[in-house]
């Protein structure tokens, strides 16, 4: 039977077990949105921006481990995605972008609302399409769906000109890809498994620095089994948080630039670093000259070109992670590693990084540790950028996979609410906090529309500062506190989202925390808190722009001993 | 640093190459050339592609290029045995007075002149970018009108295939322009 271009998209999509797609429609796209309606079980949620569509498709990727849908129309809709791809892209998230595109005959013309989106995104997504016959629109979507998953994820573009919508053809959804000479490497080599364990066997002072590969890779408990059968301590990248449970004896927090004192200290005294899954990422290495002196460096990850891209390793493991730790496991010997154990832990009490400050004002680190106390761990964080992420990172203790939220590669301000809309929708039985910086929740605040609209029951923290928090952070420190442009005079967000009619309160006070935010999560419907916090706070421990690890920066009032 | 030469097949689809072009110049690698043309396997192009680098960068160029989807296979032949050739077209300024010395010397490097004009000869040569260095620097003294390289081409000798692929051609698309091939040589 023949279909249009549209209802052949559809058909793929629902084959691909598609549910939600977050999007806005435009003339190039409007066949697609009209054939919409013929297919019930394809849900649209329509946001107020495409970047907050393409953020909400990541978000909802992320939460899910599934891949997530954003559309858009040509030209200016499909511009707008860009952040949000970028986003996906540097943090390997399994994201599929529709865009609309002018009608064949105008392409290359200048046509209205025509812009190359292809050759935008070349560099930001693994792969693009530009589909010129509706009989290829299947085949196209099975592969953007198998590229956008495979291996390591990323986001995968489909540009559909208005009229391949329009068109007719046969449908007949592929049952396989095929694609030449891409069959992503799973088990790790044996005989580099081997080298890994002999140096981990042998080694006195071994560190795992987990990645969100692990998470990914769904290797939770095989890194756990390997920590605990070699007595290995563990510290995580920022996005490798939840891949191991931070409540456990051996988890020793995030390592980098805001990394745990006792993390970094872990790393510079290492005598070998077990990598898995991360990829050496400026944040978490700090000077990559200065990085893990005195190790030996193993290092799984199923890219191969991110082996040796930015530190030397000694044994280079490609493979998705637990497939190889499964491997690895069998050949681990046991040990105890009591001292060397305990020598972090002496060092997590000289330095205990995440102590909150006894003071009579607000602090942003408070709120958020009480989102803990109160959600007792029992939710999914979504972050912006900036100093509330970094505090969000520190101050909430993360058991569970995919439980923290945040774009650690683009670092895009505006990431919190939308991808927060596409983490709840993902997850509705889950309780979601989006913890937003004042600055960056401006930068999509509109999605608080779409949020009403489809009664996203999100609850909303938002880190008051008035200030663009972790850029004056910088010129405080480095730039003689002279404040250009980052004081805000922000709006009053409780009259803001009461104005989107949703429930809000602000708290100025401590002893308002605990009581708004019970309140918050008894409310039916989402609801929004504005925290007045301490406007001059900074984020501890910091490791200077430039600096190596070791160079650690804590809390002024206390002794700064960098080893 | 040394000049590497990578071979690669790829899909021969529309930007392919703009793909592979956008790659080096976002991970600042240099290209010193690129060739392309059709592959033994319908569906499929041949890449030749010289790099400069130390062996650690050229291995991430490699990788990079091993991750793109239309990317089929890529292999680092630098230092195996192999064949290769570049082409060149040279247009000399020629006057009757220097017509016969200009022969001699195409003679000597085994070229061809595959043009006469009144006032010029068209000079063509095959071989290894240092042989069409030295013929290009002799014929610099009667007056270079143009040239034109194609950059290296290249094979492994003897019977290895290093770039031998299984599977099916995958389904052909449809070219974006109809304006010609998607194929530049040195870029
Ligand atoms: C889109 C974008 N623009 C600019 C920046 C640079 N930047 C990084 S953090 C930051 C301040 C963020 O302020 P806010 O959202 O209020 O969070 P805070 O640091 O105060 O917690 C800025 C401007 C960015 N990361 N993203």
């Amino acid at each position: 039977m023949k279909l249009t271009g549209a209802q052949i998209l559809c058909e793929s999509l629902i084959k691909e077990k598609v549910e939600v797609m977050f999007g806005v429609p435009g003339g190039a796209v409007l066949p697609f949105y009209d054939a919409m309606p013929q297919y019930p079980q394809l849900r649209h949620i329509l946001v107020r921006h495409e970047q907050g569509a393409a953020h909400a498709a990541d978000g909802y990727a992320r939460a899910l481990g599934r891949v997530g849908v954003c559309v858009a129309t040509s030209g200016p809709g499909a511009t707008n995605l860009v952040t949000g791809i970028a986003a996906a892209h540097l943090d390997s998230s399994p994201v599929v972008a529709i865009t609309g595109q002018v009608a064949r005959p105008f392409i290359g013309k200048d046509a209205f609302q025509e812009i190359d989106i292809t050759g935008i995104t070349l560099p930001i997504t693994k792969h693009n399409y530009l589909v010129m016959r509706a009989e290829d629109l299947a085949t196209v979507v099975k592969e953007a769906f198998h590229i956008a998953r495979e291996g390591r994820p990323g986001p995968v573009l489909i540009d559909i000109p208005r009229d391949v919508f329009i068109e007719e053809a046969e449908f007949r959804y592929p049952d396989r890809v095929n694609l030449r000479g891409r069959r992503p490497t799973l088990n790790g080599h044996p005989a580099q498994v081997k080298k890994a364990a002999k140096l981990i066997n042998e080694a006195k002072r071994p560190l795992i620095i987990a990645g969100r590969g692990v998470i990914i890779s769904g290797a939770f408990a095989q890194l756990k089994e390997l920590a605990e059968k070699g007595q290995i301590p563990v510290v995580t990248t920022l996005l490798g948080i939840g891949s191991f449970p931070e409540s456990h004896v051996l988890s020793f927090g995030m390592l980098g630039m805001h990394g745990m004192a006792y993390a970094n200290m872990a790393v510079n005294a290492a005598d070998l670093i077990i990598a898995i899954g991360m990829r050496f990422d400026d944040r978490a290495t700090a000077k990559v000259s200065g990085f893990a002196p005195h190790a030996q460096v193993v290092h799984i990850d199923i890219d191969p070109a991110e082996i040796g891209k930015n530190v030397r390793v000694d044994v280079p493991i490609v493979g998705d992670v637990a497939h190889v730790l499964k491997a690895l496991n069998e050949q681990v010997a046991p040990q105890n590693r009591v001292e060397w154990v305990s020598q972090i832990e002496e060092w997590r009490r000289e330095h205990p990084s995440t102590i909150i400050r006894e003071t009579e004002s607000l602090l942003p680190q408070y709120v958020i540790r009480q989102i803990y106390e109160i959600t007792q761990g029992n939710a999914i964080i979504v972050t912006g950028v900036g100093q509330h992420q970094m505090w969000s990172a520190h101050h909430f203790q993360y058991d569970r996979p995919n439980s923290l939220i945040s774009a650690g590669g683009l670092g895009p301000m505006g990431f919190e609410l939308p991808a927060a809309i596409g983490a709840k929708v993902a997850r509705p039985e889950e309780t979601v906090w989006c913890i937003a910086g004042d600055g960056g929740f401006q930068m999509t605040i509109q999605e608080l529309a779409t949020v009403a609209q489809e009664n996203v029951t999100l609850k909303i923290a938002i880190i008051n500062n008035r200030f663009l928090g972790m850029v004056r952070q910088w010129q405080q420190l480095f730039y003689q506190r002279r404040y250009v442009a980052t004081p805000l005079a922000g709006p009053d967000f409780v009259k803001v989202a009461e104005a989107y009619g949703i429930a809000a309160i602000k708290v100025t006070d401590r002893l308002q925390v605990i009581p708004a935010i019970q309140r918050a999560m008894e409310h039916e419907g989402p609801f929004l808190i504005d925290f007045v916090v301490e406007p001059e706070e900074n984020v501890y421990p910091m490791v200077p722009p430039g600096a190596a690890l070791a160079e650690i920066m804590e809390e002024p009032r206390e002794e700064v001993r960098a080893r | 640093m040394a000049k590497h030469t990578l071979i690669a097949l790829v899909e021969d689809k529309p930007g392919v190459l703009n793909r592979v072009a956008s790659l080096f110049r976002r991970r600042g690698f240099n290209i010193e050339s690129i060739a392309v043309g059709h592959a033994e396997l319908p569906g499929l192009s041949r890449m030749t592609i010289v790099v400069d680098g130390t062996a650690a960068l050229v291995e991430q160029v490699r990788k990079h290029l091993d991750k793109l989807i239309d990317v089929v296979k890529v292999t680092d032949i630098t230092d195996d045995n192999t064949v290769a050739r570049e082409l060149a077209l040279i247009k000399v300024k020629a006057t009757p007075s220097t017509r016969s010395e200009l022969i001699q010397i195409v003679d000597i490097f085994r070229a061809n002149i595959v043009d006469v004009a009144s006032d010029s000869v068209t000079v063509e040569v095959t071989g290894d970018e240092d042989k069409i260095d030295s013929l290009f620097r002799l014929l610099k003294g009667f007056g270079i009108r143009e040239i034109a390289r194609t950059g290296r081409i290249a094979m492994t000798r003897g019977a290895a295939r290093p770039l031998v692929v299984e599977g099916k051609p995958q389904r052909e698309a449809p070219r974006r322009r109809a304006k010609g091939p998607d194929v530049i040589s040195n870029l």
